[in-house]
């Protein structure tokens, strides 16, 4: 074995002052040459560190290893094996907390660059598809229906499981594309919705249908469906109400839900205006209020718009940024201007309703709270005034109550999130399983698609219990 | 796709749509709406239920061309197609039997109120309606509203047609004359219907508006559909559209109205041009 390389290999990126400018995909992926000089570095551990730390559990050394032997067709397969959706988890997955996070390497750290190498993987597929030989040959149809509510991460993946053990699978979109908060939330310079496209069109592939614009609850209820034939039903509805911070001149025009702007700009295209339909307001001095990834995300579109000054004014210091760190350096490498320590007081308007300023109270840090972060106090006296012409709201979101509110029997937290059993996804009522933000609160994508994986394999297991 | 099984022009500038879309004329009920998005390009709309047939799975939709998306929905006839139609969405209107009710519909709002009338009429109410336009062309539907109501008054704002005058007027006397009035219901724009309730408030009669502020999803995940009802900020789309008109906060529900004025602006000169060269 040769020397350890410790050095980990940067992925091509765009130019900072160029990507600010351009909704196109900030990351360029690596060259294949770039690939197998990463994978190279991989010491093949016996010990398996890298997947245990994977939720999803990818066999990470067997793709490394087929990809460095010039097997990518063997690499693909290792990978989709436990993830079916590699070209959005190489993109999106928070490694550096996870796999790469328990990486050999990373006790020097020169922990391998697994996702890089995921999505390298995933998107030599993509290009490469009339190679594969990828033909799932489906089982012979069980004769059992299955409806799943919501097409993000977690229902696409019990949907994709559930079709391939030969169940007949209905999905159920409330907007009018499928893939959840991959499609309306997560903007295109971090995950280009082609790529998310393709993930639905495989798992369209399998038989499974998608029936959009169909709101469970408004239409028929999850009661319904059981009743009309679906002999299992799997919530995969999300967190997707929006909170705010109820302080006065909150609904003055300008002031956004993370999740409106966001979806205006992605889901509607509002960046595309007047092209699209869809309007979006482009501030000259934006502040995105809360330090998570979705605040990132809205902080970066807002600057691609053509905000001269976009801000995060998050409460506590930077150690505590819930974000990603390479997106919370992404966004500061492209301008975007971190106020720590920092919460909103008030919004003041002018005579047209529109937002103009904020007012806004230093922040100190005090005893760690429930969460084990420091606990933001107010300074009293230091009230200071910026001036704003669009807030966005970035304070975390819930599920929506409709699904819990129209199911009979469905148990919840005073979160509004579903009740689950924690490994296998089942719910408090018969022949309803859940899982994905809608059991956890906001989370992540791999996450959900686990929690979608765990659902998938116990219905299976319900329905030949039925015989 | 949702297609256009017919197409009426009931004034001008003013359009029906009779749209196949049977599982949501399964479940639809007075007062609640769809969002409808023309193509891929297209906006997501709210428009109000006016009517409905189970049997034959289809909705019908009344609305005014206000701005683009509406302009170029004017432009479909029947046997053309729109690609997203989503609904029913918001909570149906409170229907029970209250007494005699007073349902109030300017100029669009004559559509939704109709089959609200109908389901107040279905309940054992007196129904008393109320229907204004600025004028004898814009009135629409006269027939179909008196059909659900025990008396109709039609106001038009210069005399042209019906009695002379807003439709606060007759309201008033209504509520003046010293007859039980168990509650009112009113649609139209924002001012009709804030006038409404004003004229309500100090006979205590409870006054129902359905709000219309600007919306994206209308399933709650937005928030773009903020109004203060009460001093306390409510999504229209999911708690509402109707609320109690004498809680609610009207400068506010006008100037969020206002919040992209000169984004559509552009947008309607694109869509004029579009028009044009057609
Ligand atoms: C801006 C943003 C950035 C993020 N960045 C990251 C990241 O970098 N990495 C990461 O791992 N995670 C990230 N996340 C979190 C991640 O996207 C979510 O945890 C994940 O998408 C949850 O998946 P889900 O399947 O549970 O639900 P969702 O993706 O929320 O999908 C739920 C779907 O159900 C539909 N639905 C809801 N109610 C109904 C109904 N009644 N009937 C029919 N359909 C319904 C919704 O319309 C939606 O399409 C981000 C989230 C946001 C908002
Ligand atoms: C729950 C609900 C139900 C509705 N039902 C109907 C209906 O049955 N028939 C109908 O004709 N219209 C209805 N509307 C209004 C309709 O949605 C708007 O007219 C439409 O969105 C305008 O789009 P546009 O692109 O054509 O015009 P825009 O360019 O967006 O707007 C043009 C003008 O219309 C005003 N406007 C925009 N959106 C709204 C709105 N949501 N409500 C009131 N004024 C608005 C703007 O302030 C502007 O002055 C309803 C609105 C809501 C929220
Ligand atoms: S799915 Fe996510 S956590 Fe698992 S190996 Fe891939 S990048 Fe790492
Ligand atoms: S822990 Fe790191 S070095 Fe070891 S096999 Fe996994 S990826 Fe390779
Ligand atoms: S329209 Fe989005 S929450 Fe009401």
């Amino acid at each position: 074995m040769a020397k350890i390389d410790l050095n980990r290999l940067e992925m091509p990126r765009q130019e900072p002052a160029e990507r600010a400018k351009n909704f196109k995909e900030v990351a360029l992926g690596f060259s294949p040459e770039q690939a197998k000089q990463e994978a190279n570095r991989c010491i093949q551990c016996k010990k398996r560190n890298c997947t245990v730390g994977c939720p999803v559990s990818v066999d990470i050394p067997e793709f490394i290893k087929a990809l460095r032997e010039d097997n990518l067709p063997e690499a693909v397969k290792a990978l989709k094996n436990k993830n079916s959706l590699p070209g959005v988890c190489g993109r999106v997955c928070p490694q550096e907390s996870q796999c790469e996070a328990v990486c050999t390497l990373n006790k020097q750290g020169g922990a391998i660059g697994i996702g890089r190498l995921e999505r390298y993987v995933a998107d030599w597929e993509r290009d490469n598809k009339a190679r594969m030989d990828n033909k799932v040959t489906l089982p012979p149809p069980s004769g059992k229906k299955v409806a799943i509510v919501g097409t993000g991460p977690a229902g696409l993946t019990a949907a994709a499981d559930l079709a391939k053990l030969g169940h007949s699978v209905t999905m159920f979109e409330a907007l009018h594309v499928a893939g959840g908060v991959l499609m309306y939330g997560i903007p295109e310079f971090r995950l280009p919705k082609a790529i998310v496209q393709n993930e639905v069109d495989f798992v369209k592939s399998l038989g499974v249908e998608i029936k959009l614009d169909s709101i469970v609850g408004k239409l028929d209820t999850v009661d319904e469906l059981l009743s009309n034939g679906y002999d299992a039903v799997f919530l995969g509805t999300g967190a997707g109400l929006p909170m705010f911070s109820n302080i006065p001149g909150e609904n003055l025009n300008g002031i956004y839900s993370a999740n409106e702007f966001l979806t205006r700009v992605n889901l509607m295209k509002a960046y595309q205006f007047p092209a699209y339909d869809t309007p979006v307001k482009v501030g000259k001095n934006v502040a995105v209020i809360g330090g998570g990834n979705v605040a990132m995300d809205s902080a970066r579109c807002a600057l691609r718009l053509g905000a001269e000054k976009v801000y995060i004014v998050y409460r506590r210091s930077k150690d505590e940024l819930p974000a990603r760190r390479e997106e919370a350096e992404n966004a500061e490498e492209e301008g975007i201007i971190f106020k720590y320590l920092t919460n909103p007081k008030s919004y003041i308007g002018n005579e047209q309703g529109s937002v103009k300023a904020m007012e806004c109270y230093e922040m100190a840090l005090g005893e760690p709270d429930a969460s084990g972060r420091r606990r933001p106090i107010v300074k009293p006296g230091s009230e200071f005034m910026m001036e704003v012409d669009v807030v966005i709201v970035a304070l975390g979101t819930t599920p929506n109550p409709l699904i819990a509110a129209t199911t009979q029997g469905l148990q919840t937290t005073s979160h509004g999130t579903v009740v689950t059993d924690e490994i296998n996804g089942q719910t408090q009522k018969k022949q309803v399983w859940a899982g994905g933000d809608i059991v956890t609160g906001s989370a992540t994508v791999i996450s959900a698609m686990g929690a979608g994986k765990r659902a998938a394999a116990d219905i299976d297991r319900y329905l030949k219990s039925q015989g | 796709m949702y297609k256009i099984v017919e197409r009426q022009d009931l004034a001008p500038n003013v359009h029906l749509f009779k749209i196949n879309a049977p599982e949501v004329a399964k479940k639809a009920q007075p007062g609640q709406f769809v969002i409808v998005r023309i193509d891929e390009k297209g906006e997501r709309i709210p428009l109000t239920f006016a009517d409905w047939d189970t049997k034959a799975g289809t909705v019908t939709i009344v609305f005014a061309e206000a701005g683009a998306t509406t302009c170029r929905l004017a432009t479909l006839n029947a046997g053309d197609s729109i690609e997203n139609f989503v609904g029913p969405l918001g909570v149906p209107t409170h229907t029970e039997k209250f007494g005699t009710v007073v349902c109030v519909g300017g100029g669009i709002g004559v559509a939704p109120i109709t089959p609200i009338a109908r389901g107040l009429k279905q309940a054992g109410n007196k129904v008393i309606s109320i229907m204004g336009s600025r004028n004898k062309d814009l009135l629409f539907w006269e027939k179909n509203l008196r059909a659900c109501s025990d008396e109709l008054t039609v106001c038009t704002d210069d005399g042209t047609y019906g009695r002379k005058g807003l439709v606060t007027e007759p309201l008033k006397e209504l509520l003046a004359s010293g007859q039980k009035i168990d509650r009112v219901i009113a649609i139209g724009p924002i001012p009709m219907m804030k006038f409404c309730a004003l004229t309500t408030q100090p006979f205590g009669v409870k006054t129902i508006v359905s709000l219309n502020p600007l919306m994206v999803d209308g399933t709650g995940m937005c928030g773009c559909c903020r109004v203060s009802v009460d001093n306390a900020t409510k999504f229209a789309c999911v708690d509402g559209p109707d609320f109690d008109g004498h809680k609610v906060d009207w400068n506010l529900m006008a100037t969020r109205a206002k919040g992209y004025a000169t984004e559509e602006k552009s947008a309607m000169a694109k869509s004029q041009c579009q028009c044009h060269s057609k």
